[in-house]
């Protein structure tokens, strides 16, 4: 898992595994504290206190096609190795909550990569399910709901090829000055 | 805070649905990448990506685009898998984007399989 933006994405699909109908991204590059904070937090099934415990465990998965698990552990190693952390909160019938915190300037902080693909993924390969992303950078903060782009297209679908285009060009302009971290 | 300018979007839904109107509704195609930690990491989303950009150089509005969860054959990831309506669905494995673009204008679009990626056929199951 090379980009902390392909993590992103594999949290969420953990969320939509879980039976998520929203899921919460919130990115946010803190230059002043030299802090990149990523929050997900799901409405899914959420977890019991056993499973939580072993959930960073990569020997331990809740699967059955096979027996290891290595989403959050991966990122959990790839927060800690740039000098940040992990944590996770989740009870059953009330969802989790996944924060991982990275030194922004820490060598061994994977690059941010493409968040944009990420998004384009999780909304039109995801349509069932509502996102919001929020971004908060030095230079303001920018907010997308999937929910209200729904709203908008009243049924018409998010693999339509012109709204695949308005996607890509939006999100990609939404997510332009996040190039480079 | 900033936030995504929707008044384009109108306005496609209506062109969209005007032109809807015109046609058969439902789906003709369904083409599924997977995304487990297994697909992301071996290159899923670059592969998503080709996709969604081949349907936006078409003009079919009967083409699903979806992504679901690891099958258990992490060793053959990336998978896609495509559902023409009325077929047994196709399963391709080590998918790139270049041989997701070869499979979705061969077989989503003309209809042909393309036997050299085909990794199995027949119905979905995930876990």
């Amino acid at each position: 898992m090379e980009e902390i933006s392909l993590h992103i994405l594999d949290v969420a699909e953990n969320a939509l595994g879980a039976g998520a109908r929203r899921i919460g991204i919130r990115l946010e590059i803190d230059e002043k504290n030299d802090r990149l904070r990523l929050e997900l937090t799901d409405d899914g099934r959420g977890m019991t206190p056993e499973v939580l415990r072993q959930a960073a465990d990569p020997f331990f998965t809740t699967r059955t096609t096979r027996r290891i698990g290595l989403g959050l552990p991966l990122l959990k190693q790839a927060a800690e190795q740039s000098g940040g952390s992990f944590s996770l909160e989740s009870s059953p019938g009330r969802g989790t909550a996944v924060k991982a915190e990275f030194g922004l300037s820490h060598w061994d902080r994977p690059p941010l990569g493409d968040m944009a693909s990420t998004l384009l993924t999780l909304i039109v390969g995801r349509p069932e399910v509502d996102f919001v992303y929020r971004q908060v950078t030095g230079a303001g903060e920018f907010e997308l709901d999937s929910g209200e782009i729904k709203q908008v297209l009243e049924g018409v679908s998010l693999s339509d090829p012109e709204v695949v285009l308005f996607l890509e060009k939006n999100v990609r302009e939404a997510t332009a000055g996040l190039a480079g971290v | 805070m900033a936030k995504l300018k929707l008044d384009d979007l109108k306005k496609i839904k209506d062109r969209v649905r005007q032109e809807n109107a015109l046609r058969e509704g439902g789906a003709k195609a369904k083409v599924t990448v997977h995304m487990g930690t297994c697909g992301i990491a071996s290159g899923a989303r670059v592969v998503m990506e080709a996709l969604m950009d081949e349907v936006s150089l078409t003009d079919r509005r009967d083409i699903l685009v979806t992504t679901s969860g690891c099958i258990g054959l992490c060793s053959q990831e990336p998978i896609v898998t495509v559902e023409l309506f009325d077929q047994e669905p196709i399963r391709y494995s080590f998918v790139d984007k270049n041989k997701m673009r070869q499979i979705f204008r061969r077989h989503v679009l003309e209809g042909e399989v393309q036997e050299e990626f085909v990794l199995a056929r027949g119905t979905e199951h995930q876990d």
